[in-house]
């Protein structure tokens, strides 16, 4: 069949032995006719089945990827929260435990020192009156005093000089002495 | 099968079938390119139906071939590139298993015939053109006129773009189908050094150890080239449809 065929070499293929077949024309509406038919099918199944198959593919993975490493990171920062809170409540906590501790501190100090205030002014009040009755008590005592030395001079005076003095006069003299 | 080196390259009708004159006869070329599109469509397909979210050997095979063409086209032509994904992504897929099957002895070849090639190159350009076109109608010529050129060479360079463009289905499907014709023929030719060599008695059977070495080195490199060529197709692909996205430049 190649022997029917050596008639239209084009010119490039001069090189070539006469026959050369890759040059037949006689084939060529054959070539392009298969050609055609079996590289139409190849792109027809490529753009119906394979390419969004392999696309499908890939980009399921792809939003597989990225949606696993979205949840990631999610709860990565959940984490981060819950420790912040955490650490923040533990915070708090030891604020709050000072805050009583030194509420609690000043409250007994405060009492205390009420207490204490309430027993200096009870004390000093006693002293007061104690101080009070010592006082009166000394100037009764000194009023006394005078009482009885003009008794005790006038005694002495009826049993020295004999006669009576005046009454008057005797204790006139003693608040006299007393005065010195 | 014959030692001539061109022999592989030559197609065989299976099925004849003739309309108007015209031969669409079912050869062994036609054989292989459905057998292209069955392995690439069935390999994804086989590959993809778990849809693991965690991908087995054959997912990872999948995605990273998706990931490797998104990541071309979305740098060459940017994010609205993308609407011509499932284009570049089957011509990549076509190219590279085509390539691929091949690199099994007695296979045939689909993209090692100019005709397979061009026609896949022109599909690209008819896509930029159109596209081109439909986006940003007449803008779209702007591509062939550079800013900042001095109005004196705007003639010259405008002449050099419309070349360079015209150039691009031909530099595309030549590069691919001189890489694969001239890889399997160098293959044959040092595979059928050994043979012959072999048969020249005990000194020929020790000396063509050397061309077996070369044999299993150029395998090596034609499967290099088979990827290559299927990556740097899709490549230029996409800066072509950036082009029709981004005519200004």
């Amino acid at each position: 069949m190649a022997q029917t065929a050596h008639t239209e070499v084009p010119a490039h293929g001069a090189a070539h032995k006469a026959g050369f077949p890759p040059f037949e024309s006689t084939y060529f509406p054959s070539q392009l006719l298969w050609l055609a038919l079996t590289f139409g099918f190849l792109w027809w199944m490529m753009a119906k089945v394979i390419v969004p198959r392999l696309t499908d593919i890939i980009e399921t993975r792809r939003d597989r990827i990225s949606k696993d490493l979205g949840e990631a990171q999610r709860l990565k920062d959940e984490t981060e929260a819950a420790i912040k809170g955490y650490d923040k409540a533990l915070a708090d906590a030891r604020a709050k435990a000072q805050a009583i501790a030194n509420e609690t501190r000043a409250a007994l100090n405060a009492e205390v020192e009420a207490k204490r205030h309430a027993a200096e002014a009870g004390l000093n009040e006693k002293l007061a009156a104690a101080e009070a009755r010592i006082g009166e008590i000394k100037a009764q005592a000194l009023g006394e005093v005078g009482g009885i030395a003009t008794d005790t001079a006038t005694a002495l005076v009826n049993h020295l000089l004999g006669g009576t003095a005046g009454q008057d006069e005797i204790s006139a003299a003693v608040a006299a002495a007393m005065q010195k | 099968m014959a030692n001539d080196p061109i022999h592989q390259f030559q197609l065989s009708t299976i099925v004849p079938i003739d309309v108007g004159g015209l031969n669409f006869s079912f050869t062994n070329s036609s054989l292989f390119m459905v057998a292209t599109t069955v392995v690439a469509t069935g390999f994804l397909a086989a590959a993809t139906s778990g849809r693991g979210l965690v991908p087995g050997r054959m997912q990872m095979v999948a995605e990273q071939a998706y990931e490797f063409v998104a990541g071309t086209l979305r740098s060459a032509a940017g994010t609205e590139g993308m609407r011509f994904f499932p284009m570049v992504f089957s011509l990549f897929m076509f190219v590279l298993v085509a390539n691929l099957i091949g690199m099994v002895p007695y296979f045939f070849t689909i993209t090692s015939h100019i005709i397979v090639t061009f026609a896949l190159a022109m599909l690209v350009i008819g896509t930029v053109v159109g596209y081109g076109f439909y986006k940003h109608g007449l803008h779209f010529l702007g591509l062939f006129v550079p800013h900042g050129v001095p109005t004196l060479l705007v003639p010259l360079v405008t002449a050099i773009e419309v070349i360079s463009f015209l150039s691009r289905p031909i530099s595309l499907s030549v590069r691919l189908f001189a890489n694969m014709m001239a890889g399997h023929t160098a293959l044959k030719v040092f595979a059928g050094f050994i043979v012959s060599m072999s048969a020249a008695g005990a000194v020929g059977v020790a000396g063509s150890v050397l061309p077996l070495l070369m044999t299993v080195a150029l395998t090596g490199l034609e499967f290099l080239v088979a990827f290559l060529q299927a990556y740097v197709f899709t490549v230029l692909t996409c800066m072509y449809l950036n082009d029709a996205l981004h005519p200004g430049h």
